[in-house]
């Protein structure tokens, strides 16, 4: 049962990925890269990782997409209107990424760094509680530094808000 | 053909569709009930008696209602974007019916599946259901209803994070994200006694959620006309109402089973779905009361409330929870 729905998930996760970049309604593109997130989701909980499955749909699909949505809407953003050097400082800038990408993708293929199935993890209580233990034991450092680079993001935030007020920040 | 029936992962999703279909069956009609209890609630607050024509005491009204819509002429506006347009009923249903299916609405035969993170289920689907308002205010077209779908993404995002934390500390104290065992480890005390501040927490915010009054903000008929689903007509305006009933179910479902006990109660456990129903409609009647006692708030007073309430006080709610905890586990 597993190879067929990994089959289904994984031709939905390029095809939306795919669609998210070619199309030209950015609204169109946001729900695309929605429909991506929730298919990368099922993969995750095909590979019994059923945690990172749902925070994967309430993070990125739920809250992070519904700003970007929001802000796209805000904006009106119709179609592309920039025209002529920023498009071509655009396209010069997308094949650098995509070919260094291409060339990461082959040389991962040629070492064989493909991750392998989930071993240890898969009792009958669910890997949440493993997750857990690992986040506050061998990567607590890490987690740490996760959250300040987050309040840092929240401060600056803050602060540009208030300066586009045109009021002083106290 | 018959050996198909000895297969274990048959059986499973065998009954697992069954149950499904069942579930469904009896939420469309108690969401069909759900809305004559609305309109009688409504109407004795308002000191009226109700609708109470079609058939006795006006039981058949929720059928003539629902055929009434069926033929009521479909409308979709010239500029709008179709597809999209087409999309939003559907996601507004769609997640309300996907919670339905991790909730216990008895010990285990009684539910269709113990997922080890049935809460997180519950979660996702509630913020993927703010696309659904979102989108139809979007492709609609219409200044109104984008201003409907601009304010409930804003109300809901908000809201939901409050929702979020106020489930903490019900996790706290069961140590698991099943419902099904959250219910267990309520067997001597519900975790209303032991999370008033949460309870209360919740159940505002699932009114927020919800987009019910007095947080109906997304609909404002005084200033929006009827906000995020002006332009939607018969059975696509339909799915909406349906979604709106079939969310109230189910968070005040998940209010149940986090707060009130579950199905836990007096008697054999085969009583458990009702006692689940009791509370269920208590909850809901709550809702009902609420909806036609207060007036709608003001969009500045709705995020104050939020983020500078909420947010708040459920954050200082985790933290009072984990200090007693660690001080029962280890003082």
């Amino acid at each position: 049962m597993t190879a067929p729905l990994f089959l289904v998930f994984g031709l939905l996760l390029i095809l939306s990925a795919l669609m998210t970049i070619l199309h030209r309604n950015p609204i169109t593109s946001a729900l695309f890269l929605v429909l991506s997130f929730c298919s990368l989701a099922g993969i995750y909980l095909l590979l019994r990782a059923e945690f990172l499955a749902m925070v994967q749909i309430i993070v990125y699909a739920g809250a992070i997409m519904v700003l970007f949505l929001f802000v796209i809407m805000y904006l009106n953003l119709k179609h592309d209107v920039e025209t002529g050097v920023q498009i071509a400082v655009r396209r010069g800038v997308g094949w650098l990424l995509a070919i260094t990408v291409g060339a990461l993708v082959v040389a991962l293929f040629q070492r064989q760094w493909a991750p392998g199935p989930v071993v240890g993890l898969t009792d009958a209580t669910g890997n949440t509680e493993a997750i857990g233990k690992l986040l506050y034991s061998r990567y607590l450092f890490p987690f740490e530094l996760t959250s300040i680079i987050l309040l840092a993001a929240m401060i600056g935030v803050i602060v540009i808000g208030k300066g586009r007020q045109g009021g002083t920040i106290e | 053909m018959l050996e198909i029936w000895n297969d274990p992962t048959f059986q499973i999703g065998f009954w697992a569709v069954v149950k499904a279909g069942l579930i469904l069956f009896i939420m469309l009609t108690l969401v069909s009930y759900l809305i004559y209890a609305e309109r009688k609630i409504c109407g004795h607050i308002q000191a009226r008696t109700g609708p109470n024509r079609v058939g006795p005491l006006g039981l058949l009204q929720p059928a003539a209602d629902v055929l009434k819509l069926f033929f009521k002429e479909e409308f979709i506006p010239a500029e709008a974007n179709k597809v999209i347009f087409h999309l939003a009923p559907v996601l507004a249903v769609v997640p309300a019916i996907v919670v339905f299916a991790v909730i216990p609405w008895g010990p285990p035969p009684f539910l269709v599946a113990d997922v080890n993170v049935g809460l997180l289920v519950f979660l996702a689907m509630s913020s993927i259901g703010v696309y659904a308002i979102t989108l139809a205010g979007w492709s609609s077209n219409n200044k109104y209803a984008l201003l409907g779908g601009l304010r409930s993404s804003a109300q809901m995002i908000s809201y939901e994070l409050a929702m979020g934390l106020s489930t903490i500390g019900v996790l706290l104290l069961a140590g698991s994200l099943s419902l099904v065992s959250i219910v267990e480890a309520q067997q001597k005390v519900w975790f209303v006694v032991f999370q008033p501040v949460a309870f209360v927490i919740f159940l505002i915010t699932a009114l927020a959620e919800t987009n019910r009054a007095p947080f109906d903000l997304p609909e404002a008929e005084g200033e929006l006309v009827a906000g995020f689903h002006t332009e939607y007509s018969s059975m696509k305006w339909a799915l909406f109402f349906l979604g709106e009933y079939m969310n109230m179910l189910a968070i005040c479902s998940i209010a149940v089973t986090l707060f009130l006990g579950g199905w836990l109660g007096p008697g054999p456990s085969y009583l458990g779905p009702l006692w689940f129903l009791a509370k269920l409609m208590v909850l809901i009647f709550v809702f009902i009361w609420i909806r036609w006692t207060y007036p709608r708030l003001r969009y500045d007073q709705l995020m104050n409330l939020g983020w500078k309430v909420l947010l708040p006080v459920s954050l200082a709610n985790i933290v009072l929870t984990s200090i007693v905890i660690w001080w029962r586990t280890n003082g």
